[in-house]
């Protein structure tokens, strides 16, 4: 594991990056300057687009510089578990140059470096979903998202690291490695997604998709400074991710400004008849939304009600992490929003309802792993034996906990006061939610209760840890969707820590959440959400 | 087809499948069957061996103790529902297919793969459903039943658990006339929808076990009757009367061979008079209604001797196995209590609405059932044996239905198909929709014979024509002129040149021998080719016979 101490290098850069401890500040907004701040966050994937089809430079040129800052800051992340031969993704940007060249039509995402979640099934790539069981697993199909983005031109660059099986919140749980956050390599990049979101950060790739259960897009996105979107349950197809809790299980997408996790939606989105519970819904054009900061008006969101979710900030939170979800809404309350408090009772007990239905969902969704037709077997002259050992030697230490837990909550006699109680208390939080949002057009919250935890810090904590998630999984249990961005900076010892708020929507309403965080980010002043790390190549 | 899919999977050609399946230690899967099989059988040896003797003893009373006893019988049925593809995949399913080469990602539960379902699954089950009387749940769900066995991709099986699609219903059953006849009706406690599982195949020297999955995912209805039955036959029709129906519905072949149709028996005794229910066996491994009725009249000695001993509580709830060879059941596995499968919503799968009008439309659409058929039958006249002859292949009742709809007389058509037509077939292994012969000629046959244009000798010989090479009974006749003699004076000049060819025996008849009438018949209908109508051909010959006499 690399430590601060041991690398000046990076300690150096990290200290030359002087950002000011909080970026947010209430004055009214700042009417459009004719040069925009270099800070700004702006659509990598529109930027790549304009460029190639302006013929400013090729597909190989700019899979050549990610590929390059991808080997330079590898060593200190470890943010992929595979990544892909220099040469293949280079063939592909090659082909992508060739019909550019010929006139021939190319996709929105056409050269743009998406890394996957490794839990998500890619056919020329292992996928091992962080565990031992499956190492060197190679699935014979592509996941339907992974599908849509190559269909729609992107190039899959890698396989990101993330908590084995999406169990966990500071990617330590990967059987394989562990990640390192950007901003500071003493600390979590956050979880499960973390490695999908380091990437992002330190613009190893451009986007990335991820998968949150219980806020395993957005914790880490708030822990890395980068925006995370977690859709509507439903929104895309479920079909290639390695499934944790089907019912809670959602693919998002992690990118460095609104508008590139909206680009990514839309190119992943859709009923897909391999999955019975993807939805029919039809899907808006998310781009009319990134409407460039100049043409706003000053009051871009007037009359949008946002209600802050009163038990978000209550004991436990970070007294920076509450200021900062301040600041942001009176951000949001320049920008013409009414901000209004809202009162969540059944908040606190979504928790351990979404930890019981998690784990008895889990319990069953991984009894697939029984070393007979794939992945790691250990032999053994017994049948019972098999499934024992190749399973105990499978599955790390947080993996097992939950099956055991999951198994417990199932069993005969339990159910009712476990399983079918958990259930109840999921239609109550469904209800609580429906009832504030027909109140409120978006509901908002800090995204996790501090900032990124430092490596080892809750490892053997379990409870602390699952605490973590409180913000995350309520969300889950009602199935809608929600938009993590960066909103500020907390100091955190030796640098300054990147913090995201949550903002809740409407089932299938990621339209407005992506409008208001588009225009959020792009009136945000004075913050730059690029890590030391990687600061010089900006 | 599927193969397709598993560009990712080494695959060995010389074993023919994916060998990442097998691809364990020296390319085998190994588990250690062979043991514990072993391990059962001397168990069995020494208990049948303490029956054996007891059984001498007991050889002349048993009967006598039998009627002092009372069996309660119920049978679990899982059909295989011959959709076009499986329950909730796109693979095909076909019996006795090369294995794992109907597979996917997703009937071989491989990681980030999901059911959808089928929705024939859901009509097939609404059609069970409602033949059998059921309450439809307009509301049902699939749950997971959770297990770990290896010819179980995904550790459970996708099954219904607490809502299961239909419940509470009953078949009506009429039993053979040689078991002594009689109606009965059974209850029906549920139907519901859930996957099969695969298949072990085990090697003969038993160290290892391979697996195919061509059978994971192929849908099945579960069909669990109440406690109803009381006898091996009862019992056995009862299967044999679902199996009718399935095929009635076309919803399966019911083919109990080839697993299409699945039967396990639940069988208990008590003392006659007795309420409560005596201790329960499952018995398994039965792959005919003989073995059915063979097993559970077995299975009611054991126990009834076992109790009548004071042994009572030897009989312990386990499941034993039906063994055709020995004609007895073993032990298989002893419940060490109850299992707890961990039932739970399946989360990948919706719930299954169905609509009032939904249901309508599928009961509007239904056939007639055996049970409806055999009333219509019995209404028309015809005798029990005839109605179950008629009814027992759907195939069959249709051929009668369509004859005697072409305006053939019932009992002739019911007699020419259960008779002549039935022992060609028979002989000649094909069905009724094999033959040659169409429901129009037998129509026509029987017309023509009935209205004396053709005899019934050769009305049998066209009969073998009509279903051996196929053809028109008015064809054949004009072909082979076959047309009956009607004609007085013709047969009365055939009779007269037999009796003129024939004085020796014409002198004995008329000397007292008057057996000899039927020679000359005999051989007056040989010289008319078999044309002559017996009934003048008889009477004719009668009066020239006795004239000079």
């Amino acid at each position: 594991m690399l430590s601060l101490a041991q690398n000046p290098r990076l300690l150096r850069l990290q200290n030359l990056h002087q950002i000011p401890l909080k970026c947010l500040h209430t004055s009214p907004i700042p009417t459009p300057t004719p040069s925009p701040s270099p800070s700004k966050p702006t659509s990598q994937i529109l930027k790549i687009r304009k460029s190639l089809l302006s013929r400013e430079t090729t597909a190989v040129e700019i899979a050549k510089t990610f590929l390059d800052r991808l080997r330079r800051t590898e060593p200190h992340l470890k943010s992929f578990l595979y990544i892909s031969p220099a040469d293949a993704v280079l063939k592909q940007a090659e082909e992508i140059d060739r019909r550019i060249q010929n006139n021939e039509e190319v996709g929105p995402l056409a050269g743009v470096l998406v890394g996957v979640k490794d839990n998500i099934c890619t056919s020329d790539m292992p996928s091992t979903a962080g565990s031992k069981i499956l190492e060197n697993y190679r699935p014979p199909y592509d996941a339907t998202a992974v599908k849509k983005l190559r269909e729609n031109g992107a190039i899959i660059v890698g396989k990101t690291n993330l908590d084995e099986f999406g169990m966990g919140s500071t990617t330590e749980a990967s059987a394989y490695q562990v990640t390192a956050n950007p901003w500071d390599l003493s600390r979590v990049p956050g979880g499960s997604s973390g490695g999908s979101a380091a990437a992002v950060s330190a613009r190893q790739c451009v986007v990335s998709l991820g998968s949150d259960t219980g806020g395993s897009v957005r914790q880490p996105a708030s822990f890395c400074g980068v925006v995370g979107l977690k859709p509507t349950y439903g929104r895309v197809s479920r079909y290639g991710l390695v499934a944790y809790a089907s019912s809670l299980d959602v693919i998002g997408c992690l990118g460095s400004s609104v508008a590139d996790t909206g680009i990514v939606l839309q190119a992943v989105s859709g009923h897909d008849k391999f999955d019975a519970t993807s939805s029919k819904q039809g899907i808006p054009d998310f781009a009319s939304q990134f409407i460039p900061s100049d043409y706003l008006d000053s009051k871009p969101l007037n009359g949008l009600r946002v209600g802050v979710i009163r038990e978000t900030l209550e004991d436990g939170v970070d007294p920076d992490v509450i200021s900062s979800l301040q600041g942001a809404a009176s951000h949001l309350e320049d920008l013409g929003c009414t901000i209004s408090e809202v009162s969540f009772p059944s908040f606190s007990v979504g928790l351990p309802a979404y930890y019981i239905l998690a784990s008895s969902e889990s319990s069953s969704n991984l009894a697939r792993y029984d070393g007979v037709r794939y992945g790691n077997q250990i032999f053994a002259d017994e049948l019972s034996s098999l499934y024992g050992h190749s399973r105990a030697g499978g599955f790390g230490t947080e993996v097992k906990l939950r099956i055991l837990m999951g198994t417990y909550a199932l069993s005969a006699g339990y159910y009712d006061a476990y399983y079918k109680r958990a259930q109840q208390v999921r239609t109550l939080v469904q209800k609580s939610f429906k009832a504030a949002l027909e109140e409120n057009d978006v509901l908002i919250s800090p995204a996790a209760p501090s900032v990124a935890y430092r490596i080892g810090e809750k490892k053997n904590d379990p409870l602390a840890m699952y605490a973590g998630d409180i913000m995350t999984v309520n969300v889950n249990l009602a199935g809608l969707p929600a938009l993590v961005l960066p909103c500020g900076f907390v100091e955190g010892g030796s640098s300054s820590l990147p913090v995201g708020f949550q903002m809740i929507g409407s089932a299938f309403d990621e339209e407005k959440l992506l409008k208001i965080g588009h225009i959020f980010e792009q009136t945000l002043q004075g913050c730059c959400f690029v890590p030391p790390l990687v600061a010089n190549d900006f | 087809m599927a193969l397709t899919f598993f560009r990712g999977i080494k695959t060995c050609p010389l074993i023919h499948f994916p060998s990442a399946y097998f691809a364990r230690k020296n390319g085998y899967f190994y588990c250690s069957m062979g043991s514990t099989n072993t391990q059962f059988a001397t168990q069995e040896k020494q208990q049948s061996a303490d029956l054996k003797t007891s059984q001498k003893t007991h050889k002349k009373s048993a009967d006598k103790l039998l009627k002092d006893y009372e069996a309660v019988i119920g049978i679990e049925t899982h059909v295989q529902l011959h959709t076009l593809t499986k329950a909730f995949c796109s693979c095909p399913y076909s019996y006795g297919a090369q294995p794992n080469t109907s597979i996917c990602p997703v009937c071989m539960g491989l990681p980030g793969a999901l059911p959808v379902l089928n929705s024939k699954v859901i009509e097939y089950a609404v059609k069970v459903g409602l033949a059998l009387n059921c309450k439809l749940s307009l509301n049902s769900k699939f749950d997971r039943k959770q297990y770990f066995y290896p010819d179980l991709p995904k550790g459970y099986q996708i099954s219904q658990f607490d809502v299961p699609i239909a419940s509470g219903g009953c078949i009506d059953v009429d039993l053979p006339v040689e078991f002594g006849g009689g109606h009965r009706k059974f209850g029906i406690t549920r139907v519901h929808m859930e996957e099969d599982a695969g298949k072990l195949l085990h090697t003969g020297n038993g160290n290892y076990s391979q697996v195919d999955l061509n059978r994971a995912g192929v849908p099945l209805l579960e069909i669990v009757s109440e406690p109803d039955m009381r006898t091996g036959i009862e019992a056995a029709e009862y299967a044999a009367e679902l199996q009718r129906l399935v095929r009635y519905l076309g919803v399966s072949n019911g083919n109990m061979q080839e697993g299409s149709l699945r039967c396990d028996v639940n069988i208990s005794i008590r003392p006659t008079g007795q309420q409560e229910f005596g201790t329960k066996v499952e018995i398994k491994n039965l792959n005919s209604f003989s073995s059915v009725s063979r097993a559970i009249d077995f299975e009611i000695s054991r126990q009834v001797l076992l109790h009548s001993q004071g042994q009572a509580d030897q009989i312990v709830q386990e499941t034993r196995l039906w063994e055709e060879g020995a004609q007895k059941t073993i032990t298989m596995r002893k419940k060490e209590g109850l299992s707890d499968y961990r039932y739970f919503p399946e989360p990948d799968l919706p719930g299954v609405a169905l609509t009032e009008e939904y249901v309508d439309s599928i009961r509007d659409s239904l056939p007639e059932l055996p049970e409806t058929k055999r009333r219509r039958y019995e209404k028309m006249g015809l005798s029990m044996q005839d109605v179950l002859f008629l009814t027992n292949d759907l195939n069959v009742a249709e051929f009668f239905d369509a004859t005697i709809g072409k305006g053939a007389d019932i009992k002739l058509a019911a007699n020419w198909i259960m008779g002549d037509i039935a022992a060609y077939m028979k002989n000649e292994k094909l069905s009724i929709n094999e033959i040659k012969l169409t429901p129009q000629e037998l129509g026509d046959l029987i017309a023509s014979i009935k209205g004396g244009t053709i005899s019934g000798k050769i009305g049998k010989e066209i009969l073998f024509e009509l279903v051996a090479k196929g053809g028109t009974v008015q064809g054949l006749i004009k072909d082979k002129d076959l047309v009956q003699i009607v004609d007085l004076s013709e047969i009365e000049k055939m009779v007269d040149k037999v009796l003129a060819d024939n004085p020796e025996q014409l002198e004995k008849y008329r000397g007292g021998k008057t057996r000899l009438q039927g020679y000359f018949a005999g051989q007056v209908m040989k010289e008319s080719k078999g044309k002559a109508n017996p009934k003048l051909l008889n009477q004719i010959l009668l009066e020239k016979l006795n004239a000079k006499g």
